[in-house]
């Protein structure tokens, strides 16, 4: 009953159902008189996509920037965090609450308050999008380092390593596969992130975001590029996302040679 | 004072494992000592204590009362005199065999406080060729990830690991217990093999009867943390599997396995 279907019909069935989706759409709009303030037409939102296509990949570039390289501070961060939880129990019952409440703070709440530190500029944004994407690294890293195969342990003990040994030798290798998964669940949060804070970042005319040309768009009630921005939002999240699916798999193979050892 | 001719002697050693609700005597007041150059079994049902029994000669564990001396020495002296080789083969996944074998004297090589002098480049690459092809590994299967590997190939992979630092002492916890028959006894002949050429003292902990008796000088039963009997194996060396069909082999096992049924009812 479970059968996979055949790939026409895996390829046509989501087409066929964003063309009714559009042709709905595209009906509502027309039977209902809907403002194309409120509601643009499909095509109008396919046009905007094209006519606006430079600013939207201009923006697209350097919110895929700003998200790269909150990504690479979460990543840095993120890490040597975990190693710091990993060596000292401590240290590790002391700052977890805070790394929780740093997940749990809405973001959006924050974000005003590091532009008034930070100011209206490109590190703000890449700041944003690190807090956010922060923790899926810490508590994915941190696991990984702990839960460390008793053998493994023993084998290291026998041979007296120290503790930095192990932690160089065995810890931070077998945490890997859980780096990967913390990167693959961080990077959609980290284009959120740079997202959130270009659209607080706003016209300050220093800085041309998705986020602050999606603000631009609202106020001049450009409905259409304003959808069509989103779609590039969404385009570039899957992007990303990609890349570092790709990336992990690329990691992972080579840390293990294929099967056997699967991300947790 | 210690005789220089045992390598183990375990006197009166207790372990007792705690939890929150209650308190168990996994070892009690334990005593064993293995002569050098001896392979000594330790047979016994789960949860008798025989894997506990190698943690603690091992260093792995700090029993609660007792005392263990390793060739007239304590265990922390004597740790770079001993070699553990674990139920599941336990090489790291991300390095290949040869990197595997490599890793104790890795981890030993820099550190301070080690007594045996480390090795140069040459030296330790010649040791690890030579004990690669002691345990049977063509050049070929030499810079295979653990994951390529069949159960049996992780296993010898393992030995070599144990090896590479020349133990004077090899302590075995159910190496094959995973295998299927075909493969433990060649396993068995191979641990035979090395004894042979090595000299050295075993500790082994098994399940197997047949398996216990074949390689052993003497299998030692275990019941409740306590040696409850210890048998012989007056069987000539060096053993092959033929010596399996005899019927002074059959006599053993039945002896074996009575004590065991007597001792664990």
């Amino acid at each position: 009953m479970n059968r996979t279907p055949p790939l026409w019909l895996r390829v046509l069935a989501p087409i066929a159902v964003f063309g009714l989706v559009a042709a709905i759409w595209h009906l509502a709009v027309v039977l209902f008189r809907i403002p194309p303030v409120i509601l643009p037409k499909p095509e109008a939102v396919i046009s905007a996509l094209w006519s606006e296509r430079w600013t939207l990949l201009k923006g697209s570039w350097v919110t895929l920037q700003a998200s790269m390289l909150g990504l690479l501070c979460s990543a840095i961060v993120g890490c040597t965090v975990a190693i710091l939880f990993s060596q000292s129990s401590l240290l590790r019952t002391a700052l977890y609450p805070y790394v929780i409440f740093l997940q749990t703070v809405p973001i959006v709440a924050i974000a005003p308050l590091l532009i008034i530190w930070s100011g209206t500029e490109f590190r703000t944004v890449v700041l944003v999008s690190c807090i956010i994407s922060v923790f899926p690294i810490i508590s994915n890293v941190t696991s990984g380092l702990l839960s460390i195969d008793e053998n493994h342990l023993d084998l290291f003990r026998m041979q007296s390593a120290s503790r930095w040994k192990t932690l160089l030798k065995l810890r931070i290798p077998s945490a890997i596969p859980n780096l990967v998964l913390g990167l693959r669940i961080s990077c959609g949060l980290s284009v959120i992130g740079a997202i959130v804070g270009e659209l607080f970042v706003a016209n300050s005319g220093a800085y041309d975001g998705l986020g602050t040309i999606m603000n631009a768009m609202q106020a001049n009630l450009k409905t259409a590029a304003l959808m069509a921005a989103i779609m590039a939002c969404t385009l570039l999240g899957i992007l990303l996302f990609l890349f570092v699916q790709f990336l992990g798999a690329v990691v992972l193979r080579k840390w293990t040679r294929d099967a056997g050892f699967e991300a947790p | 004072m210690q005789t220089p001719n045992i390598a183990i002697e375990c006197h009166h050693v207790a372990v007792v494992f705690r939890n929150r609700t209650s308190e168990q005597q996994v070892l009690d007041h334990l005593d064993i000592s293995v002569p050098r150059g001896q392979i000594v079994s330790l047979l016994g049902p789960s949860g008798c204590g025989k894997s506990t029994l190698l943690r603690v000669v091992a260093g792995l564990i700090t029993p609660a009362s007792g005392a263990i001396t390793i060739e007239g020495k304590s265990v922390e002296a004597s740790r770079d005199k001993l070699a553990f080789v674990f139920q599941e083969a336990a090489l790291l996944p991300w390095r290949t065999v040869w990197q595997n074998v490599m890793l104790p004297w890795e981890i030993r090589g820099a550190q301070s406080g080690s007594k045996q002098p480390t090795p140069s480049k040459d030296q330790l690459r010649e040791a690890i060729e030579k004990t690669l092809t002691l345990v049977g590994f063509k050049p070929t299967d030499w810079h295979k990830k653990p994951s390529q590997l069949s159960g049996g190939m992780k296993m010898r992979a393992s030995i070599a690991r144990a090896l590479i630092t020349q133990p004077n002492i090899l302590l075995l916890d159910e190496p094959f217990a995973a295998l299927d028959d075909m493969l433990r006894s060649k396993l068995n002949d191979l641990l035979l093999e090395i004894v042979s050429q090595t000299g050295c003292t075993m500790l082994f902990v098994t399940h197997n009867i047949s398996e216990a008796i074949y390689l052993s000088h003497r299998v030692a039963v275990m019941s409740h943390g306590k040696i409850a009997d210890t048998i012989d194996v007056d069987l000539p060396f060096p053993r092959e599997s033929g010596v399996r069909g005899t019927p002074a082999f059959a006599g053993l096992y039945g002896q074996v396995a009575e004590s065991l049924a007597r001792s664990n009812p």
